[in-house]
């Protein structure tokens, strides 16, 4: 290593891992989160507002106002809250985990400004009713041109976090910095960056010419062309939080754990997969599209989607196996399950990675593989069944992970303790459990054909009358209360690390304390410093207990895939 | 560990249970891979595979003509058409309402062109829960049997603008 090099003063030493912690990285690190945590705040009354509006008893805006606080939730959520959060990932894995500094402060400040502009344009011009077109703005829709200038500077600003994380990962080679191959946490995070650069180039393509369009120099992009184009950053932006999350789960399996990646080459060429194949998987959006024809939408959600939903079964598989594999290793024998009882589930680090992989997986990936299916998209196309398969995705899987990875963030690059340590191990419960409730309301609800992103399920004052089965209302009532619990879930979380950040007991000079026994940090500490030790070496292990759980996955996937085709058949003939 | 740098040659193919899962997903992804394409050939409900584009004015034009010359009734100032088993009808969809309503035959076959007049708008039928995507400049034709009769609503589920929740239409299927 050749930290020796490095001026004394340029880093400090992580008491905890004995990592070196780099100052401006860190710097950019915490700016990041700080505000991805304040653009989650934004959202998340945003989505109570919506959850509350929804729930057809209470209906608690009015149509002028549900219709601005979509288009407010969903690019604070969507786009600021978990873009920042993934730039903070990615000033992390490129400079601690490489043992090297930021490759330039001058990009970093000045991504910062560029995003923090665009955000709050964006806000803006949403706030003040002039944008009520949705996240997706398609036209012939059109919002004022700060809408999209918004969008556009906050992307170009992503971008240049890109490029920083890409250099820096350049000089750490040139510079020899760390040997043999990067860690898997940062293979994972340039998963997350080299998918970020396509979505974000599909945005440009987008959102420049509509921005021409709307100040009046250009002509509307085609409405069809505009959603192939959109929704090339609409989805794709659902990988780089798939390739982040994921990464997390590795690094929280970790720490929290003492858990060692398998097999390697399994999990990085899983990541691989994610690269190559899951950016077509756009498609699925654009299945009852006119314009497109059967053969492309079969083909590019067939092969191309389907090899990526294999590498999420991969890291479905790999990272409880690997925990598992460590929990025997310390001990815990007992039977099939023995050792999943015997995980940490009091650190709410642990507990939030192990519920977003939960909810991800049983929830999240088995609804969206199947709408995804050209045929089966007829009866989910725009309704609600859809948020209520990617609230399970990117909320209660990736806004969930990224939760569990601050109860890491605080102590160990904040060096500040929390309070209330109780509330925060009930935290990823009460908001994932909201979150799971949500989309079961959403889901149902969808069945019966509700919409998403409809102010009155009643269809009040419409010339033909309709409306929806008491049950489906019932249903929309779940989805607020889900609603109100998860937002109860999110404001105590936002609470606790704003507390602990701003108020909290210094660890300057101090280990993490651990949110588990002593024995049992010791026993995990001592499996991280040997698991280093025999990296490379064959490691083969015997996992039954996950193996069981991945059945009851892969069962699980199969009924809920043929059920739905099954109800396909109740539907007109059309063709 | 996944936050230290793997050292030495750390390639190696899956073993034991780890290779059992990797081929059990992907022989699950092949299965679903086949059937998409299996049920495209096979089945009768497939998202409609035939869209031509269309100039807007064109199509409003068509679709009025079809509502006069095809006119049977009038619901709450609708025009009601009937379309020709076997033939083509036409649905608008505009700032807020899906126009004319469709009369339609139980188990008979229709080409139904369905289009936009200003913003994206959403066919949704319901109870049934069938759903497809209209944007202006194009014509989506679906060729639709309705399987079963009675009275099914028209709603819009893409956002169009404040009346978004009021725009509904109306198809009628008899026996």
């Amino acid at each position: 290593m050749s930290t020796e090099t490095i001026k004394k003063s340029a880093y400090r030493v992580c008491e905890t891992t004995g990592l070196n912690i780099f100052k401006k990285a860190e710097f950019f690190t915490k700016a990041n989160a700080v505000l991805a945590v304040i653009f989650l705040l934004i959202g998340g009354i945003a989505a109570l507002t919506l959850a509350l509006t929804r729930w057809s008893n209470v209906m608690l805006l009015d149509d002028v106002w549900y219709y601005r606080m979509i288009t407010l939730h969903g690019t604070n959520m969507l786009v600021f809250w978990i873009i920042f959060f993934e730039m903070a990932i990615l000033y992390f894995a490129s400079t601690t985990l490489l043992n090297t500094e930021v490759f330039s402060k001058a990009l970093g400040y000045i991504s910062l400004v560029l995003m923090s502009v665009g955000a709050i344009m964006t806000n803006y011009i949403i706030l003040d009713g002039q944008a009520d077109v949705m996240l997706t703005s398609y036209p012939p829709l059109q919002a004022h041109p700060l809408f999209y200038l918004g969008i556009i500077l906050f992307a170009v600003g992503a971008l240049v976090v890109c490029f920083n994380f890409f250099a820096t990962l350049y000089k750490a080679k040139k510079n020899k910095t760390y040997e043999g191959s990067m860690p898997l946490v940062t293979f994972g995070a340039t998963t997350a960056a080299i998918i970020a650069v396509v979505a974000l180039l599909h945005g440009a393509a987008a959102l420049i010419p509509t921005y021409f369009w709307s100040m009046g120099w250009a002509e509307m992009m085609d409405p069809g062309a505009y959603r192939l184009l959109w929704w090339g950053l609409g989805h794709h932006s659902q990988q780089i939080n798939v390739a982040a999350m994921v990464s997390v789960w590795y690094f929280i399996a970790t720490l929290s754990t003492g858990a060692k990646p398998l097999n390697e080459t399994v999990c990085r060429g899983a990541f691989i997969l994610y690269i190559l194949f899951i950016n077509l998987a756009a498609a699925h959006h654009l299945l009852v599209d006119p314009g497109l024809s059967s053969e492309w939408k079969i083909w590019n959600t067939s092969y191309a989607m389907y090899l990526a939903v294999l590498a999420s079964m991969i890291h479905g598989y790999t990272v409880p196996a690997s925990m598992e594999v460590a929990m025997r290793r310390k001990g815990y024998n007992k039977g099939i399950f023995g050792w999943f009882a015997k995980l940490p589930w009091k650190d709410p680090g642990f507990s939030a990675v192990a519920l977003s992989a939960i909810i991800f997986g049983f929830i999240g990936g088995i609804t969206g593989v199947t709408l995804g299916t050209e045929q089966i998209n007829i009866m989910a196309h725009n309704t609600l069944r859809i948020p209520g398969h990617f609230h399970a995705t990117v909320v209660g899987g990736t806004s969930l992970a990224f939760m569990g990875l601050c109860y890491y963030l605080v102590p160990l690059i904040f060096q500040k303790d929390f309070y209330l340590k109780k509330l925060a191990r009930i935290q990823p419960w009460l908001f994932g459990g909201g979150i799971v409730i949500m989309s079961f309301g959403m889901s149902f609800a969808g069945t019966y054909g509700v919409p998403r992103r409809l102010y009155d399920s009643d269809f009040s004052g419409a010339n033909l009358e309709t409306g929806f089965d008491s049950i489906a209302h019932i249903f929309l009532g779940v989805l607020g209360v889900g609603g109100v619990i998860a937002f109860t879930g999110l404001l105590l979380f936002i609470g606790l690390i704003v507390a602990a950040v701003f108020f909290g007991p210094s660890l300057k000079g101090k280990r993490m304390p651990t949110w588990q026994s002593e024995r049992e940090q010791k026993m995990t500490d001592e499996l991280i410093s040997k698991g280093y030790e025999v990296e490379g070496e064959d490691y083969h292990a015997k996992t039954p207990g996950t193996i069981g759980l991945v059945i009851i996955f892969l069962l699980s996937f199969a009924i809920y895939y043929f059920a739905n085709w099954a109800a396909l058949t109740d539907l007109w003939h059309i063709g | 560990m996944s936050i230290f740098h793997p050292k030495g040659n750390w390639f190696r193919y899956p073993t034991g249970a780890e290779r059992l899962w990797v081929g059990l997903a992907l022989a699950w992804c092949l299965v679903m891979s086949i059937t998409m394409p299996w049920w495209h050939f096979q089945g009768k409900q497939n998202a409609p595979q035939n869209s031509y584009t269309v100039e807007v004015s064109d199509f409003v034009g068509k679709a009025f003509e079809f509502a006069e010359t095809n006119k049977v009734g009038e619901i709450n100032g609708v025009p009601v058409a009937e379309v020709e088993p076997g033939g083509d009808g036409y649905l608008l969809g505009s700032m807020w309402r899906w126009y004319p309503i469709l009369k339609l035959k139980k188990d008979q076959t229709y080409r139904i062109h369905v289009s936009s007049s200003d913003l994206q708008h959403g066919l949704s039928i319901l109870p049934i829960n069938m759903n497809i995507h209209v944007l202006p400049g194009y014509d989506h034709v679906m060729t639709i049997t309705p399987t079963t009769s009675g009275e099914f609503s028209i709603v819009c589920n893409e956002f169009c603008g404040i009346g978004h929740h009021t725009m509904t239409g109306r198809i009628i299927v008899e026996e």
